[in-house]
């Protein structure tokens, strides 16, 4: 696959892989993702904000440039004030994360200036990058500083630097990720109102989405790190009633897969710190639309709860064949679950006809531009 | 039921400060949002539970760190209250005399200030809407919206385009639960008014906590009438 380097969230040739519950595989373009779809699926979003979350300053004691990642909490109360952080030395996102220095050596208590903001490291977590920051002061100046001082988290790949809005989604609510829950970039206004005229309903719920890369191999093998969400009321009376009623739970992102299969759709507010990986039973969700996981990064393991190696590696040649573009501001993937259902074994059934669409008017894009409105 | 959670813009001074004290005094959850750190900071010590932000809503860099600071503060958003405004040239002037950085002025700080800070909290808003609290955008609109007044040029060409952009967002954004009020206080007694007609009588003009206990009866009518 190649890198997606321009920040748009909804790049209008935007591309969708659809696997169905049998493994069968089609081309689609995503703003046509609803046409997958049936009335009845209810389709889950996380609806978290996004924190300006990386903090350039210095090490009070040595003088030396640091750069943190806020990376988790153990709660999404706004009195929270310790983080997790992944720190790096000098530099910044230019920097491929493989190739940034290590921080100097952080002690307990060391203090952190950042901005406004001060930190003061408060536990080591088992690696030299990796430590639990107390911010000092009032939780509303700790927050102002934060989304002052702050820059939204990003990798060398990008062609240039993010502001806020370039990663909030359409329905960001709560600031509480640390990266965006980038799965959510492709439903705009207009997209939920599609899913609405199709009778598929709506719920989102809340995740703190963690850091998804440190370029630092022995910690990239604890990602993802713990993660707190919170299942409101209504969200959870939704998903309950469509698994009563036999109704498809699609999930927009890895991190609502988390969310609903730690908290069985319950409502709440719970820290999700399991793995989901091949053996992992689907107790939720029947759907994933997500966006296009390489081997290596840690939310492919969860695709293996969806489909078995034998698809998962087919659906890695089409997208690799198919020139389908990677990271947060690529392609998407919808996979259907091969459990529950639709049962384990191969289906020939397609999740919905795609020549429905011209039908319902809604344009197909031609040669790579929106059709006119 | 839990408290409302309520935002308002321009929130130190005239009506926006009347509304500060309102929903305040009706047990509501307040965040508020102003250009001068000193007033903000006086306001929100004076009106403890509050919480005040320095922000300018005409600024495109500002509204995302200003919209997490509000969603961060209340723990979500019910009500969003754009009662910023600017008049524009001051003193007031002719359409023909008026430069049009201070138009520009005007259209950025009634009109993309508040669609941009409109947008950034929507998805607070619709989330407050489907776990069936209610979410409204209150838009503070004027008779100068509607008649053409002579000299108020700028900020009633601003404040026509609120007003209608007020009606499209209720007409596309009904069916998210997010209900959008444009609502006129009238002539009120408070520094933006003064700086417009300073030779008005004040004994005449409205007491901006009036016009905010009004418009605080007809945000809760909104909110608890079923969604059309």
């Amino acid at each position: 696959m190649i890198a997606a380097t321009r920040p748009v969230q909804r790049p209008p040739d935007a591309r969708l892989l659809v696997i169905d519950p049998g493994g069968a595989m089609m081309h689609a373009a995503r703003s046509s993702v609803a046409d997958y779809l049936e009335r009845g699926d209810l389709v889950v979003a996380n609806d978290a904000a996004t924190l300006p979350a990386s903090l350039h300053g210095v090490h009070l004691q040595s003088g030396a440039p640091v750069e943190a990642r806020l990376a988790g909490r153990s709660s999404l109360a706004h009195a929270e004030l310790r983080f997790s952080a992944v720190v790096f030395g000098a530099g910044d996102w230019r920097t491929r994360t493989e190739d940034r220095p290590l921080p100097p050596p952080l002690a307990l208590g060391d203090r952190l200036a950042f901005g406004p903001l001060r930190a003061t490291v408060a536990g080591a977590l088992g690696h030299e990058r990796l430590v639990a920051l107390d911010f000092e002061g009032e939780a509303d100046a700790v927050w102002t500083g934060i989304a002052r001082h702050g820059r939204p988290i990003q990798y060398a790949y990008l062609e240039r630097s993010l502001a806020l809005r370039d990663v909030w989604t359409p329905i960001a609510a709560l600031p509480v990720a640390f990266e965006a829950p980038s799965a959510g970039f492709a439903l705009d206004w207009k997209a939920l109102s599609a899913l609405r005229d199709r009778g598929v309903a709506f719920a989102t719920i809340t995740l703190a989405a963690g850091i998804s890369s440190t370029g630092d191999p022995a910690l990239d093998a604890r990602l993802p790190l713990d993660e707190p969400y919170r299942v409101p009321a209504a969200s959870a009376s939704a998903i309950l009633r469509a698994k009563a009623e036999r109704r498809r739970v699609v999930a927009v992102g890895t991190t609502v897969v988390r969310t609903l299969e730690h908290s069985g759709g319950r409502a709440g507010a719970g820290v999700a710190d399991q793995r989901i990986g091949p053996g992992t039973r689907l107790r939720v969700v029947d759907a994933l639309l997500s966006g296009t996981h390489e081997p290596q990064e840690s939310h492919y393991q969860l695709l293996r709860a969806f489909q078995d190696d034998v698809v998962l590696s087919r659906a890695g040649a089409a997208l690799e064949a198919a020139r389908y573009r990677t990271h947060e501001f690529g392609d998407s993937v919808l996979v259907f679950s091969r459990q529950g259902l639709f049962g384990s074994g191969p289906s020939p059934e397609c999740p919905a006809p795609p020549a429905s669409r011209a039908a319902r008017g809604t344009p197909a894009i031609r040669d790579g531009r929106p059709p006119p409105e | 039921m839990d408290p409302l959670r309520i935002a308002v813009t321009g929130g130190t001074s005239g009506l926006g400060l009347a509304l500060v004290r309102e929903f305040r005094r009706r047990g509501g959850r307040v965040a508020f949002v102003a250009r001068g750190a000193e007033r903000v900071a006086r306001v929100a010590r004076e009106l403890p539970g509050t919480h005040g932000i320095v922000g300018d809503i005409a600024r495109k860099d500002d509204i995302h760190p200003v919209a997490l600071q509000i969603v961060s503060a209340l723990g979500g958003l019910d009500v969003l209250v754009n009662n910023a405004s600017s008049l524009g040239p001051t003193p007031l002037a002719l359409l023909a005399d008026t430069d049009c950085e201070d138009f520009a002025l005007a259209l950025e700080t009634n009109v993309l200030g508040p669609f941009r800070l409109t947008k950034a909290l929507l998805g607070a808003l619709t989330a407050s809407a489907r776990e069936g609290r209610g979410a409204a955008v209150v838009n503070i609109s004027s008779d100068a919206a509607i008649n053409a007044y002579a000299r108020w040029g700028a900020y009633g060409a601003s404040k026509a385009a609120l007003r209608h952009m007020s009606a499209i967002w209720n007409e596309e954004l009904s069916e998210e639960g997010v209900r959008f009020l444009s609502l006129d206080p009238g002539d009120m007694d408070t520094p933006l008014h003064a700086l417009a007609v300073p030779d008005a009588n004040p004994a005449t003009l409205k007491r901006p906590a009036a016009a905010a206990g009004e418009l605080a009866e007809a945000i809760d009518e909104a909110l608890t009438k079923e969604p059309a």
